[in-house]
């Protein structure tokens, strides 16, 4: 069950919309959810995001370090927090389950 | 012999295409991955259903699936390839010292005594091996202790290595190459490696017959005779009969000795093909005309088969890991090119067909044949 109450307590269940690649990759649809415990930080939402679906493992965040790849951003309720700390805590929205974290790859390829 | 399976890596997907014995009727089945660069789609000599394929992308990194029903359904097995230790740093494309980094996974060699084990050629250059079906990697680190690193650069297509040759009578003793760095033996299983580069020339190096530094595009080997190494270097096409302790070049009258693959035919173990190519300038053929040279006399004396191919306005490349030979009799030729094609040549080069014309840039060509 998803807490509304105290940012960080309880355990929430929030969204998480993949770009197409790792859509077919986790066999998804456009978007996931996942239950986090505690602060909701694009972390904690990875962390789950990874727990459910091993197969994207190193295909958003380094193996090692846990390094954003340079190629994705992420944005959430209309900001890009792709140069915030990994640890902050995500806008309420999202901790709410209202709006999703949206990972994002980069305009390149050809 | 129930037909032949062609794994096909592209630019935008695998493509998996299949026929019986008389390579005149194909299906083509894909693409599987769309959108990925494959840089490799390899299967099993002891399973030839279970398949292996390396794919990546600028965006997500690499990954790695296996099938283990002939590519009809895959799953993503580990993509976790750490250096084991402080990698430390390369050269530059300037000769400055670059920190190692890894990219993705040119090759992949499946085992041929165990159908667990796969050996895995990265870039930045390293050799990894899985024994567990792909779940975890590790890396044999003594090819970058022993082999001179420090000294490697890259290549125009990055400091990759991209040829594993292991010899199946005995799987201890394997060769790998890496642009541009050279060519490497090892004797105990990828453990410990030496350089195996002696009489290379390569103009571009200060030093042009320094040990380290050539840029080794592909190497083949017959598995009857696995102490003669066959080379298809930057520039020159060269051979070794003693395990790579020596190369003399066997460019003979080629129109250019400049190319990518290199393939052996599969019962001649003197009969070999390369794709000339006009020059490292200029990545197409000569005279616009796409050919391939075979020499059935192991070097020096080539002659050029163009029958069934592009005769003009052909500047396509064909690139070092897009060429592959079947066990059938007669032997059957396949390369892809970087405008699409694949061809076939069922008849030992004589002939040649598009079994495709329009797929994406073509990075690999694998042939099994299917018991």
């Amino acid at each position: 069950m998803s807490l509304r109450g105290t940012p960080g307590a309880g355990v929430h269940t929030v969204r998480v919309a993949l770009p197409h690649h790792l859509r077919v990759l986790a066999g998804s649809g456009p978007e996931v959810t996942v239950q986090v415990s505690g602060e909701v930080t694009v972390h904690a939402v990875l962390d789950a995001l990874e727990a459910a679906h091993p197969e994207l493992r190193g295909t958003i965040r380094d193996h090692g370090t846990g390094a954003r790849r340079a190629y994705l951003r992420y944005f959430a309720c209309g900001e890009d927090l792709s140069h915030r700390s990994a640890a902050d805590r995500l806008p309420e929205e999202v901790r709410r389950g209202e709006e999703p974290l949206t990972v994002l790859g980069a305009i390149s390829g050809g | 012999m129930s037909g032949i399976r062609v794994l096909v890596g592209t630019r935008k997907g695998a493509f998996i295409c299949t026929s019986d014995a008389g390579r005149g009727e194909w299906r083509i089945d894909g693409p599987h991955f769309g959108g990925w660069e494959v840089m490799h789609v390899h299967g099993s000599p002891l399973e030839p259903d279970r398949l292996w394929a390396s794919q990546w992308t600028d965006w997500h990194g690499q990954v790695v699936q296996r099938s283990d029903d002939g590519g009809r359904s895959w799953t993503p097995v580990g993509n976790d390839f750490r250096y084991r230790g402080d990698p430390g740093t390369h050269l530059w494309y300037d000769g400055t010292p670059h920190p190692w980094d890894f990219k993705r996974v040119w090759h992949l060699e499946p085992s041929p005594v165990d159908p667990d084990t796969v050996w895995a050629g990265a870039e930045d250059a390293a050799l990894f091996r899985s024994t567990d079906a792909g779940a975890t990697w590790e890396e044999l680190p003594g090819l970058r202790r022993d082999a001179r690193s420090g000294e490697w650069m890259p290549g125009a297509g990055g400091m990759c290595l991209h040829t594993i040759l292991i010899d199946p009578a005995n799987p201890a003793r394997m060769y790998t190459a890496i642009s541009a760095a050279g060519a490497f033996r090892s004797d105990d299983g990828g453990e410990s490696w030496r350089v195996a580069t002696g009489g290379l020339r390569s103009e571009f190096l200060p030093d042009p017959e320094a040990s380290v530094g050539h840029c080794v595009h592909n190497l083949a080997m017959h598995p009857s005779r696995p102490d003669t190494l066959f080379m298809q270097k930057h520039w020159d096409v060269c051979r070794s009969d003693d395990g790579g302790e020596s190369w003399v070049e066997v460019s003979g009258n080629l129109p250019s000795d400049f190319g990518f693959p290199i393939a052996v035919h599969a019962h001649e173990p003197e009969t070999i093909y390369v794709v000339p190519i006009l020059s490292d300038a200029e990545h197409y053929p000569p005279e616009g005309r796409l050919r391939v040279a075979r020499s059935r006399t192991g070097g020096h004396q080539w002659e050029l088969l163009g029958s069934g191919l592009p005769e003009r306005d052909c500047y396509v490349n064909v690139l070092r890991d897009a060429m592959a030979v079947d066990a059938l009799d007669p032997c059957g030729i396949y390369f892809g090119t970087t405008g699409g094609q694949l061809y076939v040549s069922p008849d030992e080069g004589d002939e040649w067909t598009a079994i495709a014309e329009h797929l994406p840039p073509i990075l690999s060509v694998e042939v099994q044949l299917l018991p």
